[in-house]
């Protein structure tokens, strides 16, 4: 397979990463290169081998549902980048 | 007493022979000497780590000292340090202090190690030669012209330079493994679950795990032995519940004193040769330095017996599926709102996120982030996902078969030595290919040491890679520190080390 223009220029809208018109031609060339390779995998009949999500058989561990967290808003704005009134501020979504 | 091990540095300091204060002193004198040519540190702290220092003296005049008390100690920076910085490489978290520390930096806190500063990595640990972070390339202790490895190359390097006695790293495709053969040290990659992922910034969360670098097999088993253990905040922390009857072993062990077979005779160890790891991909040179190696096992009473891992070669394709829809995943919390990079100007709230991903992320996470969104966007799931972690199954089940054959497996790290600083960015695909021999263990989970076995061409260090089975690291520690007192490959150093 190989990915057109319009793909790359797709799958970066998805990933909600700015694609400039100079950038997605040498990034078109790169992925197809890591997908020549990711091809690979193709050649292999896997019919009926089931599917390894992760290295652990492991259920989630179940605990009492209590307060474990204490409240530190603050500490927690004083990384963002823009905060007022204790609220994250973001461009206006709604009109 | 910068090339002296963890068990001399603790008699010394036991002794009164040196203060922890002094040790680290004489460590930040180093690194203050040496970064500006290897950058192996992006952040050091010598105020607090002089202020730790003091308190790990306080603490061993109280006859309180634990193995780990006032040794130096550097952390990857992708280890969440409260107070410090936590860039992971990227300028998309150049400026981001991290409001709570990560388990492993707790728990190394408590031990009373002494941390110096944070190590130089490749950007969210995606890489193989430490040139894809933000704040520079890492140059090799052996040859400043070549690259360390990577991801953990600024670990590696800091403790082959010998600016800090141990450091932490993270292995999600090789990352501890190949930087330690590439720097001529040793590095050990825990079972999956071993360490806790808590406040260690995800790459690919089914893959990555924390471990330790240090000069020795017997530094790293003390140093996992203050990193290993249960964490509620990580539901892949075992020892767990057993959970379930049918394929893999239900992780419900401790791993107990990671020490205490340390000197076990190799009298009997299977060493298992997978023919898929001596093809002709490897180099010359590197072929010569593990073919000596496996004597030098023989003489010690292993024997060596073929097994075979047939679906190894899989193992790159899948990883590059598996790691980068992961990645995909992980990496969209980065949106310039709660913390990290946002852009300095943008229109409505999309825009704010395109800009700002776009200008915080390097190439390489972009090409990862890409990748793994096309392969589990609509249509695609099942030709790439789903076959990809098929393919991870089949792989772990050749390790499982190998085991019945074996005790440990023996390899190569890396088919080749350092290569040269720029020599592989032009092609990702290439820089990918390295990395042959170090994947199959992380999407299996399981544990891989590499230790120094020699010198290609004279000059650059050569790593030998043990894979053990599932909660092994006991037994891995044990054969290379068995190889260790035989050897000197370990205690080598490059020449700024004198």
């Amino acid at each position: 397979m190989s990915l057109t223009l319009e793909q790359v220029r797709r799958i970066a809208d998805l990933a909600r990463l700015e694609m400039p018109d100079a950038e997605a031609e040498a990034t078109r060339v790169k992925l197809n290169g890591i997908f020549s390779l990711i091809e690979q995998m193709q050649a292999v009949d896997t019919s009926g081998v089931e599917p390894m999500s992760h290295p652990q058989e492991l259920s989630q561990r179940l605990r009492e549902d209590r307060v474990s967290e204490s409240d530190r808003r603050d500490d927690y704005q004083r990384i963002a980048p823009q905060t007022e009134s204790g609220l994250y501020l973001v461009p206006k979504v709604i009109e | 007493m910068i090339n002296a091990s963890l068990t001399e540095l603790r008699a010394a300091l036991d002794a009164r022979k040196i203060s922890s204060v002094e040790l680290a002193q004489l460590f930040l004198q180093r690194i203050e000497r040496l970064n500006p040519t290897i950058n192996a540190f992006i952040t050091v702290d010598p105020a607090l780590a002089l202020a730790n220092a003091r308190e790990a003296d306080a603490r061993i005049a109280r006859g309180e000292a634990g193995p780990l008390t006032g040794i130096p100690l550097a952390h990857k920076d992708l280890f969440c340090t409260e107070g410090m910085l936590t860039t992971c490489g990227s300028k998309m978290l150049a400026n981001f202090v991290s409001p709570y520390d990560a388990h492993v930096v707790s728990q190394l806190k408590a031990a009373g190690a002494v941390l110096l500063g944070k190590t130089n990595m490749d950007e969210f640990a995606m890489g193989s030669s430490n040139e894809n972070s933000h704040f520079g390339p890492v140059a090799n202790p052996w040859d400043l012209t070549r690259v360390p490895g990577g991801s953990s190359g600024g670990s590696a390097a800091a403790v082959a330079a010998r600016m800090v006695p141990i450091a932490t790293g993270t292995d999600t495709g090789g990352s501890i493994r190949q930087p330690a053969a590439m720097c001529g040290i040793t590095g050990i990659k825990p079972t999956y679950g071993a360490v806790s992922r808590y406040g260690m910034v995800a790459y690919a969360s089914s893959l990555d795990q924390g471990g330790a670098f240090g000069r020795s097999a017997e530094d790293c088993a003390l140093l996992l032995n203050g990193m290993v253990g249960l964490d509620e905040k990580d539901s892949t922390s075992f020892p767990g519940p057993s959970a379930d009857e049918s394929g893999l072993p239900v992780p419900s062990k401790d791993l107990g004193d990671l020490c205490r077979d340390l000197n076990k005779p190799l009298t009997g160890l299977r060493i298992g040769l997978p023919a898929e790891f001596f093809g002709p991909g490897m180099a010359d040179d590197v072929r010569a330095s593990i073919e000596a190696a496996l004597e030098i096992y023989r003489s010690l009473g292993a024997q060596t017996v073929e097994v075979s891992l047939p679906n190894a070669q899989l193992a790159i394709p899948a990883y590059y599926v598996i790691a980068p829809a992961e990645a995909s995943s992980n990496l969209s919390r980065f949106d310039g709102v709660r913390y990290g990079h946002r852009a300095a100007a943008y229109g409505d709230l999309d825009d704010m996120y395109r800009k700002s991903r776009a200008e915080g992320f390097g190439a390489e996470v972009k090409r990862r982030i890409l990748v793994g969104t096309y392969v589990l966007s609509h249509g695609y799931y099942d030709a790439y996902y789903l076959q990809a972690q098929k393919l991870r199954r089949l792989i772990a089940e050749d390790f499982q078969r190998a085991f019945t054959a074996c005790d440990v497996i023996a390899g190569p790290v890396s088919p080749t030595t350092a290569w040269g600083i720029g020599e592989k960015t032009a092609d990702p695909v290439q820089m990918y290919l390295s990395d042959i021999y170090t994947i199959a263990v992380n999407l299996a989970g399981l544990p891989g040491l590499s230790h120094p076995c020699g010198f290609g061409n004279g000059t650059l260090p050569v790593g030998l890679q043990l894979i053990g089975d599932y909660f092994s690291e006991a037994r891995l520690l044990n054969t290379a520190h068995r190889f260790q007192q035989v050897t000197d490959w370990h205690v080598r150093h490059p020449s700024m080390a004198a």
